[in-house]
């Protein structure tokens, strides 16, 4: 067997992976620092700006130490928004993509929803929801929802039929199918949907909090941005992405556990 | 078979496991239909080894695939112990030249899927399991995915899910044709080994005659356009056989010759 061989990082891909980084961080130093005047603030002034935000200690102000809350309400968002999505988009997806009379039923009516930019929905959010919290959520579901949806139906939809006919030449009877074939060879599309799902919450949650929530981490790059400070959104900024890449390296955790089977993810 | 265990088993071994009887299979084509099985009749007795021969297009598949209740004939009838086939069922086991396993189950789990799926107990599906993945020599693989497999294993865990599933009738669509030919000699011996042990009734589809003599007792011939059966050999030589001897080279040109001569580059003949 020859899988399985090594899930770590070499030397050499950790040094690229830093690379760019360092080499965008210089470039930002470089043309931001040390001038009398400019409307974007060196990376120096964003860390201390950081450091502040998450421990305090440096201004003191109304923002000081305040991090940890507005990220827990994002993370709230977030998760809470991706967990009703995939309530909602799991199951419904598997019913159309196994079952035509609910396909013919709502695919034309999905596909004619899904461009829709979750940014257009806003307005109506805020009136069918109410400014705050709830709107947030709905907008976040929806940033999720799609994926976890496409996704889904792609994967129940795509089972081999050879499969089918193995199944039922070894003695499983139709209702057992959906569980025993079904669920199991879709699984690896499901969790592409469930990734892409949970990024897009992460991407939507800015645009999520523009709904007038005062915690946040969209609601202070809002807020920030408003009075000119600029360091306090670039830090919002840079936390979203830690946050975001923290989240998806999990879940990619959990897929090559659970997908160990899968020459695409095992 | 219930209707008739009344009778007793007299009754039973009198009668041939398979029975294929004027078996015609269309499939629509655009608008027209096309036959792809013209009136086969067959008869296999249980416990035989029966391969079918014959060039690509010619229907093999399809009346394997009727066998095997994923396809039902367009007129005549198909028997099995004398009741008509009503789709697939796990006393017809199918080796599937593409495999057919279950990606996300490991080699025991797949040959224990059948028993599971009947909903036998835990242990026993673990003991059946255990039993034929060692009876196909892959106890060292019992816990491998398919993917980490070579296509010569993958197919033993193919031919030891139908064995666990306690199939009576195995029928094979040209199970080793994907294979090197290295691998296939093996797998051959090892299911004429297995087919001696079990006392099996093989449906064995192939286009290559020497592999056909290797195993078959019997040699279904089909030609195409449209398919049918042309011609139905035994093979009397003791196994197991020589290709080099002269006996075995006789058959192949016989064989060869009732199959049009392709090999030979000959006229095909009318039969
Ligand atoms: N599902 C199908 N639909 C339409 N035509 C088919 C189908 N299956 C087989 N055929 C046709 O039936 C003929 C016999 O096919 P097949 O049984 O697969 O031949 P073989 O296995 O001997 O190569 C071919 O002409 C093939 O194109
Ligand atoms: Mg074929």
């Amino acid at each position: 067997m020859s899988t399985l061989a090594g899930r770590g990082i070499s030397p050499r891909q950790a040094m690229l992976a830093v690379a760019a980084p360092v080499l965008g961080l210089v470039a930002w130093h470089l043309s931001t620092s040390g001038r009398a005047f400019s409307l974007i603030p060196p990376p120096w002034d964003v860390a201390v700006q950081w450091w502040d935000l998450a421990f305090g200690g440096v201004w003191d102000d109304l923002y000081s130490a305040t991090l940890l809350d507005h990220t827990l309400a994002s993370l709230g968002r977030v998760y809470g928004g991706f967990a009703l999505a995939a309530l909602v988009a799991l199951p419904l997806g598997m019913l159309i993509g196994r079952i035509a009379v609910v396909r013919d039923l709502l695919d034309p009516s999905l596909q004619i929803l899904r461009p829709i930019p979750v940014t257009a929905w806003l307005p109506l959010a805020m009136i069918v929801f109410g400014i705050g919290p709830r709107s947030a959520f709905f907008l976040v579901f929806l940033g999720a929802f799609y994926p976890i949806l496409l996704n889904t139906i792609f994967g129940v939809r795509s089972v081999e039929g050879r499969l089918f006919e193995a199944a039922a030449m070894l003695g499983v009877n139709r209702q057992a199918i959906f569980w025993k074939v079904v669920l199991p060879a879709s699984l690896p599309s499901i969790f592409t949907g469930l990734r892409l799902g949970l990024g897009f919450a992460w991407v939507v949650i800015v645009v999520g909090e523009m709904t007038g929530v005062q915690t946040g981490l969209g609601a202070i790059i809002m807020e920030a941005r408003q009075l000119s400070r600029t360091e306090i959104v670039i830090a919002g900024m840079v936390t979203i992405g830690l946050l975001g890449f923290v989240s998806d390296q999990l879940v990619q955790m959990l897929g090559r556990r659970l997908l160990r089977w899968s020459p695409q993810h095992g | 078979m219930d209707d008739l265990s009344a009778v007793g088993t007299p009754v039973r071994t009198m009668l041939p496991i398979l029975d294929v009887r004027n078996v015609t299979k269309r499939f629509a084509f655009g608008n027209e239909s096309i036959a792809a099985l013209s009136d086969a009749t067959l008869r296999i007795e249980k416990g035989e080894f029966a391969c079918l021969i014959g060039p690509s297009g010619c229907g093999k598949s399809t009346l394997l695939r009727m066998v095997g209740g994923f396809e039902t004939p367009s007129e005549g009838a198909l028997l099995m112990w004398g009741k008509p086939v009503a789709g697939p069922g796990p006393d017809r086991g199918m080796v599937f030249q593409d495999y057919g396993l279950f990606p996300w189950l490991t080699v025991a789990q797949n040959v224990g899927f059948g028993p599971a799926a009947r909903g036998r107990p835990k242990a026993e599906v673990a003991a059946t399991a255990k039993r034929f993945v060692d009876t196909v020599g892959l106890t060292r693989f019992a816990d491998a995915y398919p993917h980490q497999l070579s296509g010569g294993m993958k197919q033993r865990v193919a031919i030891a899910r139908v064995l666990a599933n306690d199939a009576e009738v195995v029928l094979m669509d040209e199970p080793f044709g994907a294979l090197d030919a290295f691998t296939r000699e093996r797998l051959q011996a090892e299911l004429l080994e297995i087919w001696a042990r079990t006392k099996l009734t093989v449906i064995f589809v192939t286009h290559a005659i020497e592999e056909a003599i290797i195993l078959a007792d019997r040699v279904v011939v089909m030609s195409p356009g449209p398919g049918r059966i042309v011609a139905d050999e035994r093979i009397a030589l003791a196994r197991p056989r020589d290709p080099t001897s002269p006996e075995f080279n006789a058959l192949r040109r016989h064989l060869s010759a009732l199959l049009g001569g392709h090999h030979q580059w000959r006229q095909p003949r009318r039969w």
